[in-house]
């Protein structure tokens, strides 16, 4: 059985298809051709933490292929948590649908719900840990908007010490031999454990001395909680805050990218630019999404 | 003849070159608990030409598996094993780090699935050995562990 629990169980051909199969489906999910060929099949999402964006676009997949869509909300995930295992459940559930899209505090969960699971299961988030079909979406989206992945130079902004779609992506990067910056404060830097695994060309960086060199600019958003006090995040965020200002010297092509949601790390005056691609990139979750679900529903 | 630190034995296994210090740990990877109804003995921080100090653990009566005995390399990997028969050494290896463990390691990430309680579980981990130094990743969490010291399960 096919899941999807991490973005490393996957090599470069794996994610190039995966990538090519969700081209064929970006015209079904922008709603102007009709596929039906999940009808039939039921997808359980099992948000045991709040998600809107993931769990809509997983549930906008699956309708738009002809499947149906079971719930469970992370309030009732709190009180089955009470009296249920983990496990207990993954059995319970898997006897329901024909795969299982999990979200989940602890890191590890998608891949002890897999071993539990007589259906496919997808990881949408284990705390601090993976987040595959975001990495995915977020290949699709470099892909798409910079026409091709080998080579491109992407600089990485904001909490890279934490922050789990960076430490997904950035394995998949290195993967295409993408040469790679990395703009953070001290204190959220990537980890030296990270960067040695990875590998290949990854720097650190200021913005202003890579921003006419790079094809993608990746943000995050830099967290109020990680930071001792209001005083210390406030000296810190505001230089990692960018705006239409901050991109003049950038390439006409380079992209600007955001997992969402953004709070003032983008300023929306490059909502209006030509760089801003982040909206376009949260809409490319679905037919990626879709790619996945077909592929380990079929 | 040689003097032997703890009495010689018939028959069992001992576990010889332990790092000094690890023979407790060394009973713990094996499951001797307090209360064990086996005879044990050991001795630390003996004298060793090779390794300047090291600790010897002897267990009598019992041929322990090599794959348990294996375990003992992440914490020594340069222990040897001698089991005995008839006051001899019938066989005799070094031990080779397992390329999976479960239930012998904790992973020290409180974040992790493998640490929930009622969770039926069993913790896994991936054995890693460079130039002597064995590393532990964590199947669930992927948390790599460089003290294995610290968290024998
Ligand atoms: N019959 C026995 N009973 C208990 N321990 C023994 C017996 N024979 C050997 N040993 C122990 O097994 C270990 C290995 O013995 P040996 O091969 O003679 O030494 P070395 O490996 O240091 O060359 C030593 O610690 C020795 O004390
Ligand atoms: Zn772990």
């Amino acid at each position: 059985m096919k899941h999807l629990i991490s973005i490393t169980d996957l090599d470069k051909e794996d994610i190039s298809y995966i990538l090519k199969k969700a081209e064929e489906f970006e015209d079904v999910a922008m709603g102007k051709r009709k596929l039906r060929i999940l009808e039939g099949k039921i997808l359980g999402n099992l948000f045991f933490e709040p998600s809107t964006r993931t769990r809509m676009s997983f549930e906008v997949a699956m309708k738009r292929l002809g499947g149906d869509v079971i719930n469970m909300t992370a309030q009732e995930a709190s009180s089955v948590a009470k009296g249920e295992t983990l496990a207990d459940t993954i059995r319970v559930v898997s006897g329901y649908c024909d795969a299982i899209v999990i979200r989940h505090p602890l890191e590890g969960a998608a891949r002890f719900a897999a071993e539990n699971s007589s259906v496919p299961v997808i990881n949408a988030g284990d705390g601090a840990g993976q987040h595959p079909t975001q990495t995915l979406l977020d290949l699709y989206t470099i892909k798409k908007e910079c026409g091709r992945l080998d080579g491109i130079t992407i600089a990485l902004m904001g909490d890279l010490k934490y922050s789990r779609t960076i430490h997904s992506l950035i394995k998949a990067l290195a993967l295409f031999e993408m040469k790679i910056y990395l703009i953070s404060p001290e204190a959220l830097a990537l980890p030296d454990d990270i960067i040695e695994d990875v590998g290949g060309e990854i720097k650190r960086a200021k913005l202003e001395d890579v921003i006419s060199e790079i094809d993608v600019l990746y943000v995050t958003r830099i967290q109020k909680e990680r930071f001792p006090d209001e005083e210390e995040y406030r000296k810190v965020s505001g230089s990692y805050r960018i705006t239409a200002e901050t991109l003049k010297k950038a390439k006409d092509s380079m992209i600007v990218m955001h997992p969402l949601p953004r709070v003032d790390e983008i300023h929306p005056s490059v909502d209006a630019t030509k760089h801003a691609r982040y909206f376009q990139q949260s809409f490319y979750g679905v037919p990626v999404r879709m790619a996945i679900l077909s592929e380990v529903m079929l | 003849m040689k003097e032997l630190v703890v009495s010689k034995i018939r028959e069992g296994t001992v576990i010889d070159h332990i790092n000094a210090g690890k023979a407790l740990l060394v009973l713990r990877i094996l499951k001797i608990q307090p209360g064990t109804d086996l005879t044990v003995s050991m001795a630390m921080n003996v004298p060793s030409k090779k390794m300047g100090k090291k600790d010897i653990v002897k267990v009598e009566g019992m041929f322990i598996q090599d794959e348990e005995l294996n375990k003992i390399a992440l914490i020594s990997p340069n222990a040897t094993i001698n089991l005995i028969r008839d006051y001899e050494i019938e066989r005799k290896f070094k031990v080779q780090p397992p390329e999976v463990v479960e239930e012998v390691l904790k992973c020290p990430n409180h974040a992790c699935i493998s640490n929930a309680e009622r969770e039926p579980i069993k913790p896994r981990f991936y054995i890693k050995t460079e130039e002597m130094k064995v590393t532990a990743r964590c199947h669930y969490c992927g948390r790599k562990i460089e003290n294995l010291d610290d968290y024998i399960s």
